[in-house]
């Protein structure tokens, strides 16, 4: 016998998932107006979790009207720091229920257990308890010297980080002093179902926070409900500039973290190894499924082929399987039609002529799988280099010159994240000067943390979200 | 195969080529490689890799002869109750206790179980070439078919490289077909993961058939970080040359977590091929009978407890 | 009738609750001058022992992350929110007002620690900047922890002017040896209590009880000493100080205002740090 992990699954005896849920409108669940609902599954099995209720325009509107009582009447009204005090109660208590929320997000999203359960869920309550501290320091935070909340705030958040996204975006609302209605996303909405438990247990008062599921449609609807002052959206690039138009003349303000083609940069001096760990997480974390994930690999080209080697010799480790399973680096792809629209761009690669590898794996018969996957010999013109695939699928391009890695890394409309890797300190500020993106990573990637800004120039969104930058976004201070 | 000459400026051209080791990089995968969770049949199959993988160790100035034996019978039979365990990789002891501890094995059935001998002035190494030659040549004299020797981490520091490497290149010379020579860097005392690399393809250009960490009387010892980057310089070496170098971490590898966690550095490193008595050893002592203990846990299900293994 | 068991009132050095090793104790009396307790009389030598166990509980304390001292201020008042009860009977009977008012003083000292536990994890973004330099250089400026203070919270306020003076130096990743209120002590003592319990590695804050004045001097001169805030020195002791602080160039400072980030920057130094910029 080899050294082979035996399966060391993850327990689900803790979560408890109902047959059907309702909406979370002013602290209570409640039926939807219409009767229409939609299933949402284990992309691992493909077995039904539970039945949502569907929020069309009316339910979506009682949310509104909730948050906006729960704004004028409480929440507008409350001393920063009590404010304070409920946002350190939900970290609190999402610390003292994470392994729940890791079980349950694993089988909603199919992400490793071992990411929701080490990154996804300790970041998200770490969110909850950096935005609580800032309640009563809004004058020290730089956004004007007089800063109010917005007041009632739509916030769709993506299936990639579902906790996660809703930690980025009810924390700072809430901290500042707006209140919130939250549309989770069609395929991940679970974790927020289970927020909404949070909130009864944290006290929340009624209305503060209101989650509404549904589609795209309730989404649409939020957008352009007449009461809400702002929105605050993560998606795709596409849905992004959809939104920027519709808010068009309405005065609301909105932040948008949108797509992105990020260049994970290695110069021929960096440290080897962790160059390849750091290239593996900026592609493969959480599946692909990551805007700011570095997918286009710009290597010097005279380190080109040991890096390749080295690569693909780690990447044949990755253990592709049950996400529930401890020991899973790579889990299930979220949807079908997010696997689809991986295997489309990327057939386009083999069409243009690029080099495809992937390292011999058996994926699961049932669920949506994709295997890690490199593309060598990419240029610039191919779709693979050009279009987000949101998927776990690197290209690998090379350049000669710092300049011209530089050059190719900003050729895009995007502007999300970049890697750098040297062990040269001043060539790292260098390419961080140069480079049009929000988030640079230097001999690192994929790294998180509240008190870090994020968010993206050009085409890859409006506004940033996590430390004193990120609040702006949630308060009027100068302008109108 | 040759790949440096013992010339200051042919080691320090082949030493400056190594890539960095970026050590926040590698403590996260260190760290991240520690949450594999072994359970069942791999954790069976680990417990008694790393039982057969201990150089059981005593390295006391306290020893005697009654130690040392008693030793070697629990090298050879570690749980007496339980025939299916595996008896470990080697006994460790310093070199005036290798003749008692040879006679002793070979008496008691352990003709298999090599002798390994500390040497080159254990554990600080402060002495002179002369001094150091003759150490190991007592151990081999008295039946040693290993030597653990150490470098001269104060030449390593100030840049002596060709101090370092010539007294192993010497040693390795006396060990000859004899024994195998492990190499103890001392990671402890080279602080830098960049040290740490540089070493290790030092130890192996002049010679070494293992490297390991440490002599257990400086903390730290056998981090997993440490650990990691000598996994992946003996991975590089065999790409270079197609030589396998074995590695031995030892000192603060107490339990069977520890020792499984370092199991698994070694298959996601290095790979499966090392995980072999002959390419990887864990230096321990106390950590054996948390080995046996889990084994009687795994065996009928209750938790052992410490009076049903043996004290030695 | 059941006789109650009273709290033997020791000192806090290192995590642990040591006597005196001097032996001393001294009477505290109610408002009234009833004998309330005997507390112990700490010695130089208990001071000494304070400022060695302050000074080894610093690399670990100013090297975690601000997140996770942020976490530690935050289980504070959580432990502290626990004895309420305890704090406000020993500020009712020391200070002699009303609890309806030693109430209000407890929770004003537990907000305290939630405030600054908010504080750990914002003050160099607050505080800090980029330095936009003439020239190819990257050039950041960050506030640090000054060292190990030394703390003689206000005379006149059992536990709020002890919280107010404590939180800060700790939340900006000091240590702290704290000469307690010579005339209300217990709340020091019982605070040491919830530090115990709340995660705070031993020897991050030191509790000492006894004479201000005996004590003072000795914290002045001691040169292993970084920083002292003087808020509760009297006029003289405060000139004492100041002149043997000058020794090692101590930074001293007294506070009027309460919860300010200005108290957790008087015992932080910022440090710049410059890098080329280039190919």
């Amino acid at each position: 016998m080899t050294f082979e992990y035996s399966p060391a699954p993850e327990s689900t005896a803790i979560v408890d998932i109902s047959a059907q849920y309702g909406l979370f409108i002013n602290g209570k669940f409640v039926a939807a107006k219409g009767s229409k609902t939609f299933n949402t599954i284990n992309p691992a099995t493909e077995k039904v979790l539970s039945k949502i209720a569907y929020a069309q325009a009316s339910d979506v509107d009682k949310a509104v009207v909730a948050a906006r009582s729960a704004y004028t009447k409480v929440w507008s009204k409350m001393a920063p720091q009590e404010r304070g005090k409920y946002l350190f109660r939900i970290a609190r208590i999402m610390q003292e229920r994470a392994r729940e929320f890791a079980v349950l997000e694993t089988m909603d999203n199919g992400k490793p257990i071992r990411e929701t359960r080490d990154i996804d869920v300790p970041l998200a309550a770490a969110h909850f308890f950096y935005h609580a501290g800032w309640a009563d320091k809004l004058k020290y935070a730089g956004a004007g010297d007089n800063p109010r909340p917005h007041g009632v705030v739509g916030q769709i958040i993506p299936w990639n980080f579902p906790l996660l996204m809703l930690a980025w975006k009810v924390a700072p609302a809430l901290a500042t002093g707006n209140t919130v209605v939250l549309k989770p996303a069609e395929t991940t909405p679970l974790t927020a179902l289970l927020f909404a438990e949070v909130c009864q247990q944290a006290g929340l008062p009624t209305g503060v926070v209101n989650i509404v599921t549904g589609d795209g449609a309730t989404g649409s609807a939020l957008v352009n409900h007449p009461d809400i002052d702002k929105i605050a959206f993560t998606g795709s690039t596409g849905v992004g500039k959809g939104i920027a138009r519709a808010i068009a003349g309405t005065g609301k303000s909105a932040t948008l973290e949108l797509g992105g083609k990020g260049a994970n940069i290695v110069f021929d001096d960096s440290p080897i190894d962790q160059t390849v760990e750091g290239i593996v997480s900026g592609i493969f974390f959480n599946q692909g499924h990551v805007c700011c994930a570095g997918s286009r690999l710009l290597v010097q080209e005279n380190v080109h082929d040991e890096l390749i080697e080295k690569l693909k010799r780690r990447i044949s480790q990755i253990r592709v399987g049950d996400p529930l399973d401890k020991n899973t680096d790579l889990g299930a792809i979220n949807s079908a039609a997010q696997l689809a629209r991986i295997k489309e761009i990327s057939s386009s690669g083999d069409a243009e002529g690029a080099h495809r590898w992937s390292p011999e794996c058996t994926l699961p018969e049932k669920g949506f799988w994709y295997p890690p996957t490199i593309f060598t010999g990419v240029t610039q013109a191919n779709r693979i280099a050009q279009e987000e695939i949101f998927g776990p699928v690197l290209s690998v391009l090379t350049f000669r010159t710092p300049q011209e890695a530089i050059d190719k890394a900003n050729n895009t409309p995007y502007g999300l994240s970049a890697g750098v890797w040297t062990e040269k300190g001043s060539r790292i500020l260098w390419a961080a000067k140069q480079l049009k993106a929000g988030v640079i990573w230097a001999n690192t990637f994929n790294k998180f943390d509240p008190a870090s800004p994020f968010g993206g120039y050009k085409e890859s969104g409006w506004g940033r979200e996590g430390g004193r930058h990120g609040l702006a976004a949630y308060l009027k201070g100068g302008e109108k | 195969m040759q790949l440096v000459e013992g010339t200051d400026s042919s080691i320090r051209r082949f030493l400056k080529q190594l890539p960095g080791v970026d050590q926040v990089g590698a403590e996260s995968r260190a760290a991240m490689l520690g949450t594999r969770s072994i359970k069942t049949a791999s954790k069976k199959w680990a417990i008694d890799c790393a039982i057969s993988m201990i150089d059981l160790t005593t390295l006391e100035g306290s020893d005697t002869d009654g130690k040392v034996k008693a030793l070697c019978t629990k090298a050879v039979h570690p749980d007496p109750t339980d025939p299916t365990v595996p008896s470990v990789g080697a006994i460790c002891v310093y070199n005036d206790k290798v003749a008692t501890a040879r006679k002793h094995l070979d008496a008691i059935g352990g003709q298999s179980i090599p002798v390994a001998a500390v040497s080159t002035a254990f554990p600080s190494g402060r002495a002179s070439l002369e001094v150091k030659k003759q150490d190991t040549l007592d151990a081999l004299n008295s039946g040693a078919t290993e030597i653990d020797m150490v470098i001269d981490r104060g030449a390593f520091l100030s840049g002596d490289l060709v101090k370092v490497f010539t007294e192993i290149v010497y040693i390795k010379e006396l060990c000859g077909d004899r024994a195998h020579l492990k190499v103890i860097l001392e990671t402890g005392e080279l602080v830098t993961l960049d040290n740490v690399r540089k070493a290790s393809h030092l130890a192996m250009a002049a010679g070494a058939d293992f490297i390991k960490t440490s002599t257990g009387k400086i903390s730290p010892a056998a981090t997993a970080p440490v650990v990691l980057v000598m996994l992946e310089a003996v991975r590089d070496w065999y790409e270079m040359t197609g030589i396998r170098i074995g590695v031995k971490p030892a000192g603060g590898i107490r339990t069977t977590k520890d020792a499984i966690k370092q199991l698994v550095l070694v298959r996601e490193t290095a790979g499966e091929e090392w995980l072999t008595p002959k390419l990887f050893r864990i230096g321990a002592s106390a950590l054996l009978n948390d080995l046996l203990m889990q084994r009687m846990k795994l065996r009928n299900g209750n938790y052992a407890g410490p009076n049903y293994v043996t004290l030695d | 009738m059941r006789i109650d068991i009273r709290k033997t009132y020791k000192l806090y050095i290192g995590g642990a609750f040591p006597r005196s090793e001097s032996g001393r104790t001294y009477e505290v009396t109610d408002a009234k001058s009833n004998f309330i307790a005997n507390p112990a009389q700490a010695s130089r030598k208990d001071l000494r022992d304070a400022v060695t166990a302050a000074r080894g509980a610093l690399g670990g304390w100013s090297g975690a992350t601000a997140f996770n001292r942020s976490q530690i201020l935050y289980r504070i008042a959580e432990m502290m929110e626990a004895r309420s009860e305890e704090f406000v009977e020993e500020i009712a009977l020391l200070e002699g007002i009303s609890r309806v008012a030693a109430k209000k003083q407890v929770d004003q000292a537990i907000d305290a620690w939630v405030w600054y536990s908010g504080w750990c994890d914002k003050i160099s973004t607050v505080a800090g900047s980029t330095n936009p330099i003439s020239g190819p250089f990257y050039n950041f400026t960050v506030p640090e922890s000054v060292g190990v203070v030394g703390i003689f919270p206000a005379q006149k306020s059992s536990l709020l002017g002890l919280v107010q003076a404590i939180a800060p130096v700790v939340a900006g990743g000091n240590t702290a040896v704290v000469v307690a209120s010579q005339k209300f002590p217990l709340c020091a003592i019982t605070l040491s209590e919830a530090l115990a319990t709340s995660d705070l590695p031993g020897g991050v804050v030191n509790i000492l009880t006894g004479i201000t004045s005996e004590l003072a001097p000795w914290m002045g001169a001691h040169m292993d000493v970084d920083a002292i805030d003087a808020t509760g020195l009297s006029k003289e002791l405060d000139k004492e100080v100041r002149i043997s602080g000058a020794d090692n160039l101590k930074r001293i400072h007294k506070f009027s205002s309460s919860d300010t980030p200005q108290r957790m920057l008087a015992f932080m130094e910022y440090k710049t740090v410059w890098h080329p910029i280039g190919i």
